[in-house]
């Protein structure tokens, strides 16, 4: 790493405009030498967008960014390397089927043609012993948590002797914990003055603890900035989302009986290469009741519940439901009103080229109205119907003749959610239904899930953010290498003995 | 009898080297061409094509290794020419994989048809059998020098995926593309030179088929190699040194037949010879499960993903 200190970066002015939308206007950031920024903001405020501009992958309208006050032409990110400046992005770009050495052999800018493996090993080895964390260099990436995963990012970043880092929500695959460590990490060397670090977030949280400023965005427009330690919390969180919104307690219905409504028994589930990853797993769940399952994703949940959408079969174990024995099939579905939101839900379960109507009408296409005599398909009633859906749900732009991959995510999923919620639901499997969507569309699915409990839905809830967990759930489980390792009620949880589980620490 | 079944295994033996070369050469090409993300089922029409070049070129030259060389070459632009195809948006590799099929071998039907029944000169063996004085044992070690050039290439391109700068980079391009591109890395040039590389061993192939075993020309020449090539590759999970076992696996299995009518078994001859296509069938049918993806496979490729 070379000496001194980090270049003090500034975006002057920066617009960008994607076709008639303005994505950014006229938005001034300074990330000073040696400091931990956090760039604030809902879904679509733009902070992508911002730190793309700088990065050279997208080149604005508008502006200029400014490296130790010098203008500088970044075209593309190769560029933006040369000037010490890295990127680590939401999605993983390491390749899961190499070791880790080769994945931080590859990303170097000069490769030897013939590659010494073991120089290139002692070089690695020397370099991480001057890191605050290690990771096993022979190791598989495809066999490490997210967490490490996280970690090989941005030691891949440090390796190519970046002072800048800017990382993209760093932390939405993380356990508290991990989180808690990577960013102590990050800002450690921020303080021993290494490395400047501009993180984008909404996880206030995180902005508290690390950040040593922080940067607004809304609506593509820089609304705020300052040091952490002058603004309260509420301050950020109100000029994050206006002053408009604010999280309203959910109303709950108890119930006084507790019917069993999803009974799993022993399910064993194995993954695409035949390795098992839901290990014995045992699950009540009853009417009226909300069970969330916390836990790292990659530790057996996508399988659990590709089994119970049907889209995969278990290797043993029973399932129950409503006391009858769970069959995938189309009748029997319908029999069980049992309904699925999986994450992605657009790749998962809709047909991204045909039209919001068609998609909307998956459950129920083949019977009366829609499907006339049981087998001539109505347009004019799937139309109806998914007027009627798209005007309850809310889901924008209203046209039901477009193909649903042209709605945003939120929309998408709002879309689902009215396809599933439709018709009387008994049991209702959901992932990750927040996933990318602003605080708006969050509060509005969150509040259709504690709807449908109160109306005696038995809901499974897998996500990865816990916060979500333990405000919707009535019971949360912690899921840990395919099994469910720990038990509470969600009311008055202890966030540190979940986090704990979720990594299998016990002691 | 006892000694005929010895003479059965040594004549399986000499056949899984003699028919199994062919199989070699093109499931390397094969699998430096998936390695890099791209699969060319066109290398059945790059064998044949290069099986008439190398012919060809022999016979007007005089020099069976300059027809090798030359049979290389053709198979190379052929290469060339599919990945260039294939790097246009939208464009399917399987599909434009088929076309190319059916242009080489319409192509080297075309080009070939003078060629039918002058004789070339043959690429000469090595006699590694001359210390035994047992007929069959010698008659199966006059083993062909392009065979050894063929585990000289598997081991070097093993060696080469893992350790150079050029093969990390094929595998990157064949793992993740969109990951490759944020390397920096040229995608599209890459596969094309890894699919050109693959064109190259693929006519070698070809013209061993031509000049050394069967020793001819004709349009029957090619029984499928080049298609068996992709299951043969799928059976040695993308690993170059594996491809020259199974290669001599498929030959063995091939020399079936042969080998024991030569012992005066012919009941169910047909049969026999049909054992690489039932093995083929029976390696896809179970590699190919709808539950679970096969190890070791480039995630690029299209039938995987």
């Amino acid at each position: 790493m070379t000496d001194g200190a980090p270049p003090d970066l500034q975006a002057l002015g920066i617009t960008k405009r994607f076709g008639p939308l303005t994505a950014l206007k006229e938005v001034n950031f300074r990330l000073r030498s040696s400091r931990f920024h956090a760039l604030l903001g809902e879904n679509g405020a733009g902070k992508s967008t911002l730190v793309k501009c700088i990065m050279g992958y997208y080149h604005s309208d508008a502006g200029t960014i400014l490296l130790d006050q010098q203008p500088v032409t970044i075209r593309n990110p190769r560029d933006a390397q040369t000037f010490g400046i890295g990127m680590v992005y939401q999605q993983f770009t390491l390749i899961p089927n190499m070791t880790i050495l080769e994945n931080l052999v590859i990303s170097k800018a000069k490769l030897n043609s013939i590659i010494n493996w073991q120089e290139e090993e002692f070089q690695l080895t020397e370099f991480m012993e001057k890191m605050p964390f290690k990771v096993p260099l022979s190791a598989r990436v495809s066999s490490l948590a997210a967490g490490e995963k996280q970690k090989v990012e941005i030691l891949k970043q440090l390796a190519l002797q970046n002072r800048i880092l800017i990382l993209d929500e760093p932390t939405s695959v993380l356990t508290p914990q991990e989180a808690d460590e990577v960013l102590g990490h990050l800002r450690a060397m921020t303080l021993a003055r290494q490395l400047s670090v501009l993180i984008i977030t909404h996880k206030l949280r995180e902005v508290a603890a690390f950040a040593d400023e922080v940067t607004v965005l809304r609506k593509g427009q820089c609304v705020g900035s300052g040091q952490v330690s002058e603004l309260k919390i509420s301050q950020m969180a109100e000029m994050m989302v206006g002053s408009e919104v604010t999280v309203k307690p959910k109303h709950r219905t108890v119930l006084s009986k507790k019917v069993p409504k999803l009974v799993l028994q022993d399910i064993r589930v194995k993954d695409d290469i035949g390795v098992e990853v839901v290990r014995g797993l045992h699950l009540t769940i009853h009417e009226g009741e909300i069970v969330g399952v916390a836990g790292v994703s990659g530790n057996g949940q996508r399988e659990l519940i590709e089994v119970l959408a049907g889209q995969r079969r278990a290797v043993a174990g029973t399932i129950r439901v409503q006391g009858q024995p769970f069959q995938p099939t189309r009748e029997k579905i319908m029999q069980h009103k049992m309904c699925c939101l999986p994450e992605e839900p657009l790749q998962n379960t809709c047909v991204g080229r045909m039209t919001v109507s068609e998609n909307l009408a998956f459950r129920n296409f083949d019977v009366e109205p829609h499907a006339v005599g049981g087998w001539l398909i109505s347009r004019p009633a799937l139309r109806r119907s998914a007027f009627e859906l798209i005007e309850r749900y809310n889901i924008k732009p209203p046209y039901p003749d477009i193909p649903i991959q042209s709605l945003s995510g939120g929309n998408v999923q709002r879309a689902v959610l009215a396809r599933e919620l439709s018709a009387e639901v008994e049991i209702l499997i959901i992932a990750n239904p927040c996933f990318g969507l602003d605080f708006l569309a969050t509060e509005e699915i969150r509040l259709q899930i504690v709807a449908a409990r109160n109306r005696g839905t038995a809901v499974l809830l897998i996500s990865e953010d816990l916060d979500e967990i333990l405000e919707l759930s009535d019971r949360t489980v912690v899921m840990f290498n395919g099994q469910l390792v720990y038990e509470t009620a969600s009311s008055g949880a202890d966030l540190a003995i979940i986090g704990r589980h979720m990594t299998g620490d016990t002691t | 009898m006892e000694a005929g079944w010895w003479g059965v295994l040594i004549a399986v033996l000499g056949g899984a080297i003699r028919i199994g070369t062919p199989f070699l050469f093109v499931s390397l090409g094969e699998c430096l061409t998936e390695k890099s993300g791209r699969i060319n089922l066109g290398l059945e029409g790059t064998l044949v094509m290069g099986a008439m070049t190398g012919y060809a070129v022999s016979l007007h030259s005089g020099s069976p290794w300059l027809g090798v060389l030359c049979a290389g070459l053709a198979g190379m632009m052929l290469g060339a020419l599919h990945s260039w195809l294939c790097s246009f948006q939208r464009v399917n590799d399987i599909a434009v994989g088929i076309a190319m099929m059916l242009f080489g071998t319409g192509l080297a039907f075309f080009l070939g048809k003078p060629y039918i029944q002058p004789s070339a000169p043959q690429l000469p063996s090595i006699d590694l059998g001359g210390w035994s004085d047992i007929p069959q044992l010698k008659a199966a070690l006059q083993i062909n020098a392009l065979f050894l050039v063929g585990i000289a290439m598997a081991i070097a391109l093993g060696w080469m995926l893992n350790n150079t700068a050029w093969g990390l980079k094929v595998r990157v391009v064949g793992e993740n593309a969109d990951a490759a591109r944020a390397l920096g890395l040229p995608v599209d040039r890459i596969r094309i030179l890894s699919t050109a590389q693959g064109g190259f061993l693929a006519g070698i192939g070809g013209s061993y088929l031509s000049l050394y075993y069967p020793f001819n020309w004709s349009e029957g020449l090619s029984s499928g190699q080049g298609l068996m090539a992709v299951a043969l590759v799928i059976f040695a999970r993308w690993q170059p040194l594996w491809c020259l076992w199974v290669s001599l696996l498929w030959g063995g299995a091939a020399a079936l037949g042969p080998s024991l009518q030569s012992v005066g078994i012919t009941g169910g001859y047909y049969i026999f010879n049909a054992i690489p296509y039932i093995m083929t069938l029976a390696v896809m049918i179970i590699t190919c499960s709808p539950r679970r993806t096969l190890v070791g496979v480039p995630h690029e490729l299209t039938v995987t993903r």
